[in-house]
């Protein structure tokens, strides 16, 4: 009886425990090490001073870190996915090169006019990636069956959305740079609340369907063969929406309302087996759109710049103009890491970091972070998939989603696809926010799928359990 | 739940695709568009970067690049500015290049085929990578007699000096010029004022490199070419009588073709061919060139070089042109070097070099040695013959009717003890040609028994003498002292 229920380790001996998987996730780390230090020393190559013997010291510190994270993983989760970790040190790793690379750039232009020196983004980047790792180990450790956080539902909402809002509704003097108001800026450090938002409220959503499924499931009317939802159904979704315009209005943040709108929506979709939400999703979201278009300028400038960033040469479109000559220089093999101009892209090394590795590596390099991208995107719906809880799948699907929804707005931004929107790489941009924030997403995708994997989990529900109404009687002994 | 799940990650996947088709487009397909896009400064940026070759001329970098502390690192500069800029031309971060900067980019940039070894060690050995230096053939002292003489009395025109036996350019000189130094500064400001300013409709063309960009009507230098066709075609000896009348009237006109100053060629009736070309009688080389007729000018005007469409010094030369020759009446006009008859200095230098190398035409040249960022020598240009455009026996006649020409000539600064073969031409041209100021030339070639040197000089627009302008009053003492500069050298 046991064997024939198929698993996804089909394979394993029935009894035997099935393997860790932990030595690929080792020999894929060195992997990443190994291209990211020859990544660092092509970057050097391509400088006056040439290479130094410290790459070495810095691809040693760098597999030391995410070596650490790694023994963190077999501790608290030995059955975890093995390929996401390697995967994303490889797009951070990737990340920290290109910052150091534009660091440099910066550094010699400064030098050429005379102006002091900058210090630069790098050691910024080194330190949240150090800070993000802690992270991603602390919530594997505290975070010990990713069941107990359905508990925290309602209060992760809450927070999630007070987060969400406090940029937009605080004064612009703590919250707006470049114009996008969704800072928070304490002392020294700004943080960017909208990207732990984003987590917590996945979290709600994920907790809240499946305690609600029935509501969204509940048929209304048949048009054109699907079924409809009750109008009264809809105010979830018409939640979400109104915070999603909220976001965008308040805070001028078109990519993080685009984000926030697209999880809700496919968490729905998931959820409730109705393509009917998602054709009433899209229609919101057009009806949004369209209207945003129409009202507002932040909008306006944003869609002129995408569909003809040459217009405006010299104002709204220059960035945009910038990213397409980057890329259209680079080609198809790129100028070669280090040798090409990827500074003359205003913000490289955050909103456009993808621009400026289709400069340097080419369309194949653009393409394998992509795929690299997707690789990592692909293990979390396969999590969702295998792992057996609703809440569990849920949030795997959330989580795994909103990296592959996040790394589409951006690049697509990036590369004229779609207007441009202000989101960042995961793991790849300049950001302690979001460097933070996808720590903790990929901390919470890696604790569900060792849930998915382990056979402990698996084990204890296949257990013979003798029918209640058969359980014999107990004797208690008299005293 | 797990359908939708399946869907979703085919969306992210369908997602993905769509991202990698836009970079495949944006990257592959208009690549080229954006990566050449004049706003586009990476391209220019990273030739700013490194060390441009030099070019160099007698053994003095003309053109050098200098390290500055901007953004551009290397300052491109010129010695004699003006006085080169018909060869070197121009590089300048707005407007392009020019000249042998624009002709020998791939070179002097580093990027050039013959530097790939060079460019793999530099790779290997993390030496700086640099460009490749050019040698001219140019020899700085005839090239400043040239400029000097143009200038001197504020000239509008052009000087070429050949080497007849190798087809090595020694002099191109053309004016007015422009300093290249102004059009290669890293401030955008005074790049842009010089721009203007040599563009400008009130100047006259000074970007023009009138010894190769330019034609003009050669008048009766292209007598030269009429006389050939003749001789090789059998049609006519020196001793060849042609028509002594003061003009001609043109077959099936009733226009009349006048000689200079409307005088007869002679007392007689009849003048030999010798004494026509000696005294450029119109009349007669009209009447001579309907004789030799079309087909046959033709040809010797395509061995001589006119209408070569490919001809790159390695800078480019404009073609010359006989024209349209519809009737003999435009046959006879064509004759003396009128009507549709275009011709570059250069390529009037070149037939006169022709004809001093025995009949023997070699392709000129600007390059004498491709050098690599160390001066050590990666090619060498061979003289290249491109054809045999007459007999020897021919150009020796037409080198003994020059000589007699020159010597009838005024005696504007002749060079005691050489013995110059030479030709004057005075072009009208325009709508109004009785009355605007004819092109002045002068070609010839000198000793007259041991070429050495072969020159064409063009003044347009009566230089500073108006109407009263000639060939042999304006260019030939600019073409003597050119003469007497090269073989100064040679000898």
């Amino acid at each position: 009886m046991v064997t024939a229920v198929p698993t996804a380790d089909a394979g394993a001996e029935p009894g035997s425990a099935p393997p860790t998987k932990r030595g690929i996730e080792l020999i894929m780390l060195a992997f990443a090490a190994i291209v990211v230090t020859t990544a660092l020393v092509l970057v050097e190559l391509n400088q006056p001073q040439g290479v130094t013997r410290s790459v070495l010291y810095d691809g040693a510190a760098y597999l030391a870190l995410f070596g650490a994270a790694h023994i963190a993983v077999r501790w608290f989760a030995p059955y975890a996915d093995p390929l996401i970790l390697p995967c994303v040190a490889l797009l951070n790793g990737l990340g920290l090169v290109m910052i150091h690379r534009l660091d440099l750039a910066d550094k010699a232009s400064a030098a050429s006019v005379g102006d002091p020196v900058p210090a630069g983004n790098l050691p910024h980047q080194i330190a949240w990636t150090t800070f993000g790792l802690a992270l991603f180990v602390g919530v594997l450790a505290l975070v010990r069956d990713h069941r107990m956080l359905a508990r925290y539902g309602y209060t992760c909402g809450l927070v999630g959305l007070a987060a969400l809002a406090l940029p937009g509704l605080l004064p612009s003097a703590v919250s707006e740079v470049n114009g996008a108001k969704i800072w928070l800026r304490l002392g020294g450090l700004t943080i960017q609340p909208g990207e732990f938002a984003k987590i917590l409220i996945m979290i709600f959503v994920a907790a809240f369907l499946v305690t609600k499924r029935d509501l969204f499931t509940t048929a209304g009317r048949k048009v054109l063969g699907m079924e409809l939802p009750r109008a009264r159904d809809l105010a979830p979704l018409l939640a979400a929406w109104g915070i999603s315009l909220g976001v965008l209005v308040l805070e001028k943040d078109l990519g993080t309302s685009l984000l926030f709108f697209g999880i809700v929506l496919v968490l729905i979709y998931v959820a409730t087996e109705r393509v009917a939400w998602l054709v009433i999703g899209l229609i919101f979201f057009l009806g949004g759109a369209t209207v945003s278009d129409m009202i507002f300028k932040h909008v306006q400038q944003r869609v002129t710049a995408w569909i003809n960033p040459f217009s405006d040469y010299d104002g709204a479109g220059y960035q945009m103009a910038q990213s397409l000559f980057g890329l259209g220089t680079g080609g198809v093999f790129g100028t070669g890491l280090g040798a090409g101009r990827p500074d003359l892209v205003p913000e490289a090394h955050t909103d456009f970091i993808t621009a400026a590795i289709g400069e340097e590596l080419g369309f194949v390099g653009l393409a394998a972070v992509l795929l690299t991208y997707l690789l990592v995107v692909m293990r979390g719906m396969r999590t969702a998939l295998t792992v057996r809880d609703t809440f569990g799948k849920l949030l795997a699907a959330g989580l795994a989603f909103a990296i592959g929804l996040e790394v589409f707005i951006v690049v697509g931004g990036v590369t004229k696809l779609i207007p441009l929107t202000g989101l960042t790489a995961p793991f790849l941009a300049y950001g302690g926010s979001s460097l933070l924030a996808n720590y903790i997403l990929v901390a919470l995708l890696l604790r569900i799928s060792h849930a998915a994997r382990s056979p402990a989990a698996s084990a204890a529900p296949r257990k013979p359990v003798a029918p209640l109404a058969e359980a014999r009687t107990e004797m208690v002994q008299r005293p | 739940m797990n359908t939708p799940l399946r869907r979703v990650a085919l969306a992210v996947m369908g997602m993905i695709v769509l991202l990698l088709a836009n970079a495949t487009y944006i990257q592959v397909v208009n690549a080229d568009t954006y990566r050449t896009d004049p706003r586009n400064r990476r391209v220019l940026l990273d030739e700013y970067s490194r060390q441009r070759g030099e070019i160099i001329a007698g053994g003095l970098p003309v053109a050098s690049s200098v390290e500055t502390s901007g953004q551009l690192r290397f300052l491109r500069k010129y010695l004699d500015g003006p006085m080169y800029a018909p060869v070197t031309g121009y590089y300048s971060l707005r407007y392009g290049a020019g000249g042998m900067e624009n002709a020998m980019d791939s070179l002097l940039n580093g990027s050039d085929g013959r530097l790939f070894v060079r460019r793999l060690s530099d790779l290997v050995t993390g030496r700086e990578p640099s460009g490749g230096s050019v040698e001219l053939t140019i020899n700085p002292a005839v090239q400043r007699v040239a400029y000097d003489q143009l200038t001197r009395r504020g000239y509008t025109g052009a000087v070429v000096a050949i080497k007849p036996s190798t087809g090595e350019i020694l002099a191109m000189a053309s004016t007015p010029s422009y300093d290249p130094n102004q059009l290669s500064s890293h401030d955008g400001a005074q790049q842009e004022s010089a721009w203007n300013a040599d563009t400008s409709a009130k100047r006259d063309a000074p970007l023009t490199n009138r010894a190769v960009a330019a034609i003009y009507p050669p008048g009766s230098t292209f007598k030269l070419v009429v006389t050939a066709a003749a001789l090789e075609a059998g049609k006519a000896t020196p001793q060849t009588p042609l028509t002594a009348a003061a003009a001609l009237q043109l077959e099936n006109t009733t226009t009349l073709l006048h000689n200079f100053a409307d005088q007869p060629c002679g007392p007689g009736a009849t003048v030999t061919l010798k004494t026509a070309l000696v005294r450029s009688c119109n009349a007669a080389f009209a009447q001579l060139a309907a004789t030799v007729g079309e087909t046959d000018l033709r040809k010797q005007a395509q061995l001589l070089g006119i209408g070569q469409q490919d001809l790159a010094i390695p800078i480019q030369v404009t073609p010359s042109t006989l024209g349209a020759i519809p009737d003999v009446a435009a046959l006879e006009q064509s004759g003396i070097g009128q009507r549709d008859v275009a011709l570059t200095p250069l390529q009037n230098a070149m037939i006169a070099a022709t004809i001093a190398n025995g009949g023997v035409r070699m392709k000129p040249h600007l390059v004498r040695n491709i050098l690599a960022p160390d001066l050590s020598v990666l090619d060498q240009t061979a003289p290249e013959q491109v054809g045999v455009a007459m007999s020897r026996f021919t150009a020796d006649q037409i080198r003994d009717l020059m000589v007699a020409a020159e010597n009838s000539y005024r005696n504007d600064g002749k060079i005691n003890g050489v013995s110059i073969a030479a030709k004057t031409g005075t072009a009208e041209h325009g709508a109004d040609p009785k009355n605007t100021p004819p092109h002045g030339w002068y070609v010839a070639f000198a000793p007259a028994d041991n070429p050495q040197v072969a020159i064409a000089v063009l003044v347009e627009n009566g230089g500073d003498r108006n109407l009263e302008a000639t060939g042999g009053s304006l260019a030939a003492p600019i073409g003597r002292a050119v003469i007497g500069a090269a073989l100064q050298g040679a000898r």
